[in-house]
């Protein structure tokens, strides 16, 4: 490990937490923009945990520690996440363990440490939440494996690092089996990130609410670190995606210029894909929840698909 | 892989929204847009042909590409919204098996018929043999779509989806039957659905419905 | 030239009748057809037992001793329906069950029908064989529906759904045929379908490919035979027609799909030097024997119960044909002739009795011999015949191919054994009532004609006590081109 690839890793996970909030927010001006509100600012997000910050904890009174650890490890987990998907480079000091299966063990953590918490208080909306939020995973969890086996398939490695280098290098080609599992993965992105249509971030207190239900508990910066961790999700899923069907731009090597080239293209990448985010959630309505298995049983479809294809065309 | 040539690509492509198209009818409720999806499956067969008449400059499968086009984009689906017109079903009743339990038995036939397809892929010459088990996977999923439904119209779109499936099978095996054989082919495919259009006429005048459960009188032991 | 007129004379019977069908004589105008149908045969079969095979058109017809037989016997049943159809279908008239459109559309499909099943029986290429067998199918859906009845309507779209399907899987074996043919005949020209070249070269295609299409031909055409556990459609279709298309479906369609079953079992027989097709062909036979002997206990329906025995004579013959050599091919064919013949004069006779009792439900018949002696007789000697006693032909032809069996596959013995008795003891016990039961109906004034019924019956029997030898030569030559182990 040298000093270079340090310095692109502190880099990339500063980024991270920081992008991760105005990425949040600029899909939520997106959406305002397309159903003709006022938008509100882009940096809400940020002011909103930062008050949090300010407040005093209220905890209930049978709160375990359990309740007050949950919220560390889950922004912990999604920190850890977001360091090990190459969003900027390739060539980081953790890239050699930035294991695709790895990276969904964490997302996996951070559901289960999310689920028992909204458990241990015992209130209705709680268990509700956790269980919703638990057959949702289920349902997604093999989805998004399948997904990142076809990408190892592809490239021979599970790596990400390696992945996206391997897809970035690659010359221009159609490939279905590319172009099922991206349907697939927007599919999975809207459902773990509790958007539209499984679950719609804009409302509390609805009986059809997953993440709010979650989090109905949490108050001061417990609510914050929780809420703060659920954009780098978001922006972390999205980071995903740009390193599996869109990486080209990503820097391969790690001098201090192809990181400096990199950085923009990753925002332009961003600003792209909040805005098309934003139009689908316009577009589809919610569905009911007990219609959400079939919305991912489509998307494990796709990725199955995705798969096949590739196994029988190679392509 | 990224240095195969362009219409391959496309080709494979089209075989890909062939499977797509597949598990999209197998999802499908309104028979409409079942009608509309077996336009489409007819489409891309007739592009695929036209690729594959186009790569290999064998004329005959021109001919095929436009007898496609002219019975199965054209003749076949406006035959069919005729007869949902003037029969007036516009939706299936609920499959036999629920939608998400239809798909995944659906990509265990995809890999049993890719299983099927490989000593055939394995022993062909054709630029497209690796489409061979998309196409197998086409007929048997059609297949699927048959026993899962209970419409009459739905059956046939799944009876005609076969027939694409098996089209497009001999198509990446051998560039085509002979020309004469896909004539009889296509002519007895088109006989069909006049019988059936006729059919479904007197179906509907002793039952009042395409419903096929009125359909469950005779039994072996009657 | 003649074969040209076999071909023309339902083609041109079909237009024709299609336009007068509907006509007061357009009965009389279906047999002339007919009947100029089964001169054409007689003369081209007279012809290839002088000159021996025969290729036409560019090698797209082919005639030699295995398919000119059948096409002997097409027309010649085809000709006796008419005649039986011709008084039949005059009283259904006359008891407002068809119209006279209805009548039209009925003669014209049976000069259709009776082309395609000729064309399938005669050509050479495996693509038209598929094609005819798919025409056969459509231009009888129509007939099977011919009443209207919500029952007739269920069992024509049974029958169309299930044979479109049958069918459709043939249709890729036939692909996987001519993808091993191509390799090897090239795909120049259209001769990598023509089953003599294939036959010519079986043992250079590709043995993998041509096991799977066997696989997909067995069970699509097989589906048309009636083969167990696709034969659902059988009984329905047989029981809800008319019953002259009862009697052609089961005496002939069938046969033509057994036909198509063993021309492809040649070919791929030569391709696998292994017994795989002819096990294959010997299970379905066997299951269908036993699952047809068992149900026909079950049965209510007259049409239905004889539609079963039809299942199980397939059964029998499929397996007579699994076995293969000189004998049980020998014995498979003559049953072929036999039971087609035994088997519509059956349907003529039980078409008579029906109509005359106005039910086809066997405890409302009863008494055939007081009210018609020629209907209760026929009835009788018909079911004695199918069922295997001697003198009848059948039981020559089902005896031929039990010895073969105890000698060659000694363990299918027994249960072949078990089903016939089964088989015999639940038809029996059905129709010896229905002809000497008990009845209250007056007695008919005027005995109907029956001339087809016993000229059937008497050939069936002449086959049983003496095969001619010209016949039996020719059923030898057909048999060595089917050979087998």
């Amino acid at each position: 490990m040298n000093f270079s690839e340090l310095a692109t890793q502190v880099l990339e996970i500063l980024a991270a937490l920081a992008a991760a909030p105005l990425f949040l927010g600029w899909v939520n001006q997106c959406r305002a923009w397309l159903q003709n509100r006022s938008a509100p600012s882009l940096w809400l997000p940020y002011r909103s945990i930062r008050k949090l910050f300010y407040k005093d904890a209220v905890l209930a009174q049978n709160a375990s520690a359990l309740f007050r650890i949950a919220p560390y490890i889950v922004f912990g987990a999604m920190t850890v996440a977001a360091a090990i998907i190459p969003s900027m480079g390739t060539r980081m000091a953790l890239s050699p363990v930035a294991d695709a299966i790895a990276l969904v063990g964490l997302f996996a953590t951070a559901r289960m440490f999310i689920a028992l918490a909204a458990m241990d208080i015992g209130t209705a909306f709680g268990s509700l939440g956790a269980r919703r939020e638990m057959m949702v995973g289920f349902l997604a969890e093999p989805a998004l494996l399948i997904i990142i086996f076809l990408a190892s398939l592809l490239s021979a490695t599970t790596a990400l690092p390696a992945i996206s280098e391997y897809l970035a290098t690659q010359p221009l080609a159609l490939h279905p089996s590319l172009a099922f599992t991206a349907v697939a993965f927007t599919m999975v992105l809207l459902a773990e990130n509790a958007r539209i249509p499984i679950d719609n971030p804009a409302t509390h207190l609805e009986l059809t609410m997953i993440h709010e239900a979650l989090l109905l508990e949490y108050s001061a910066r417990h609510l914050a670190l929780m809420e703060w961790a659920a954009a780098l999700k978001l922006f972390n899923y999205a980071c995903i995606g740009f390193a599996l069907f869109v990486p080209w731009g990503v820097a391969t090597g790690n001098g201090p210029l192809q990181i400096l080239v990199s950085i923009p293209v990753l925002a332009l990448k961003l600003a792209l894909a909040g805005a098309g985010l934003a139009l689908i959630e316009t577009l589809s309505a919610k569905l009911r929840v007990f219609r959400a298995p079939e919305f991912l049983a489509t998307a494990f479809l796709f990725a199955v698909l995705g798969l096949l294809v590739h196994l029988l065309l190679g392509a | 892989m990224g240095n195969t040539p362009i219409d391959m690509q496309l080709l494979n492509a089209c075989a890909a929204l062939l499977l797509l198209l597949s598990f999209a009818m197998l999802s499908q409720r309104r028979v409409v847009s079942l009608v509309n999806l077996l336009a489409m499956q007819g489409a891309l067969l007739c592009i695929a042909t036209l690729l594959l008449a186009w790569r290999t400059g064998n004329n005959h499968l021109y001919f095929s590409a436009a007898l496609t086009l002219g019975l199965k984009v054209f003749l076949l689906p406006w035959l069919l919204h005729r007869l949902i017109r003037r029969l007036q079903v516009y939706w299936d009743t609920e499959p036999m098996l629920n939608i998400a339990g239809t798909m995944l038995v659906g990509l265990l036939i995809v890999v049993f018929a890719f299983g099927l397809a490989q000593p055939i892929s394995a022993l062909a010459s054709t630029a497209t043999r690796s489409a061979i088990g998309i196409a197998v996977a086409v007929i048997l999923l059609a297949f699927l779509m048959m026993i899962t439904r209970r419409k009459a119209l739905s059956q046939v779109v799944g009876f005609l989806s076969m027939e694409n499936g098996l089209f497009f099978g001999a198509m990446s095996a051998t560039y085509g039957m002979p020309m004469v054989v896909e004539l009889g082919v296509a002519l007895d495919i088109l006989v069909a659905m006049l019988v059936l259009g006729v059919f479904f006429f007197q179906i509907r005048e002793q039952f009042d419905s395409l419903d096929l459960h009125h359909l469950e009188r005779l039994r072996e032991d009657k | 030239m003649e074969f040209l007129l076999l071909l023309c004379v339902p083609a041109g019977g079909a237009i024709a009748l299609g336009v007068l069908g509907g006509r007061r004589r357009a009965p009389e105008l279906n047999v002339a057809f007919s009947l100029a149908t089964f001169i054409a045969a007689c003369v081209l079969t007279a012809r290839v037992v002088s000159e021996g095979n025969l290729l036409l058109f560019r090698e797209w017809f082919f005639i030699d001793p295995f398919n000119v037989f059948l096409v002997a016997l097409t027309a010649f049943v085809g000709l006796t329906t008419a005649l039986f159809s011709r008084p039949y279908m005059r009283i259904e008239m006359e008891h407002g069950r068809v119209t006279a459109r209805r009548l039209r559309l009925y003669h014209a499909m049976y000069q259709l029908f009776m082309l395609t099943m000729l064309v399938a029986l005669t050509t050479n290429n495996m693509g038209l064989l598929w094609v005819a067998m798919e025409a056969a199918t459509l231009s009888t859906v129509l007939l099977v529906t011919l009443y209207r009845t919500a029952a007739s309507l269920e069992a024509g779209w049974k029958y169309f759904i299930l044979c479109g399907v049958g069918i459709a899987q043939a249709l890729f074996g036939t692909i996987l045929l001519y993808f091993a043919a191509e390799k090897v005949l090239g795909a120049e020209g259209v001769t990598a379908l023509l089953w003599t070249h294939l036959n010519s070269v079986k043992g250079q295609l590709e043995p993998a490919v041509l096991g799977l299409a066997f696989v997909f031909l067995l069970v699509g055409y097989g589906t048309k035979v009636g083969l167990a556990p696709l034969h659902n459609w059988l009984p329905d279709a047989h029981a809800e027609g008319p019953t002259p298309i009862s009697a052609v479906l089961s005496g002939l369609l069938l046969n033509v799909a057994i036909y198509a079953v063993v021309r492809c079992k040649v070919l791929v027989e030569g391709s696998l030097q292994s017994s795989l097709p002819s096990q294959m062909l010997m299970g379905f036979g066997l299951v269908s024997v036993v699952l047809a002997a068992f149900l026909l206990w079950r049965q209510r329906d007259i049409k239905r119960l004889f539609a079963y025995s039809s299942i199980e004579h397939m059964g029998i013959i499929t397996f007579a044909f699994g076995m293969g050599g000189a004998v049980a091919n020998f014995a498979a064919l003559l049953h072929m002739t036999v039971h087609s013949l035994t088997k519509s004069a059956i349907f003529f006779t039980v078409g008579h009795a029906a109509q005359k009792t106005g039910s086809q439900l066997m405890d409302d018949i009863r008494g055939l011999v007081t009210i018609s002696p020629t209907i209760g007789w026929g009835l009788m000697l018909g079911t004695l015949a199918i069922l295997g006693l001697p003198p009848f032909g059948v039981f020559a032809s089902e005896f031929l191919i039990l010895t073969t069996a105890m000698k060659q596959q000694p363990w299918a013995a027994p249960i072949l054994l078990l089903a016939l008795g089964v088989a015999f003891a639940a038809i029996f016990r059905r129709v010896q009532p229905m002809v000497f039961g008990e009845t209250t109906a007056k007695r008919l004034p005027h005995p109907p004609a029956l001339l087809p019924v016993f000229a059937h019956l008497a050939i069936v029997l002449a086959l049983g006590v003496y095969v001619p030898p010209y016949l039996a030569d020719w059923y030898r030559a057909a048999a060595r081109l089917i050979g087998g182990p």
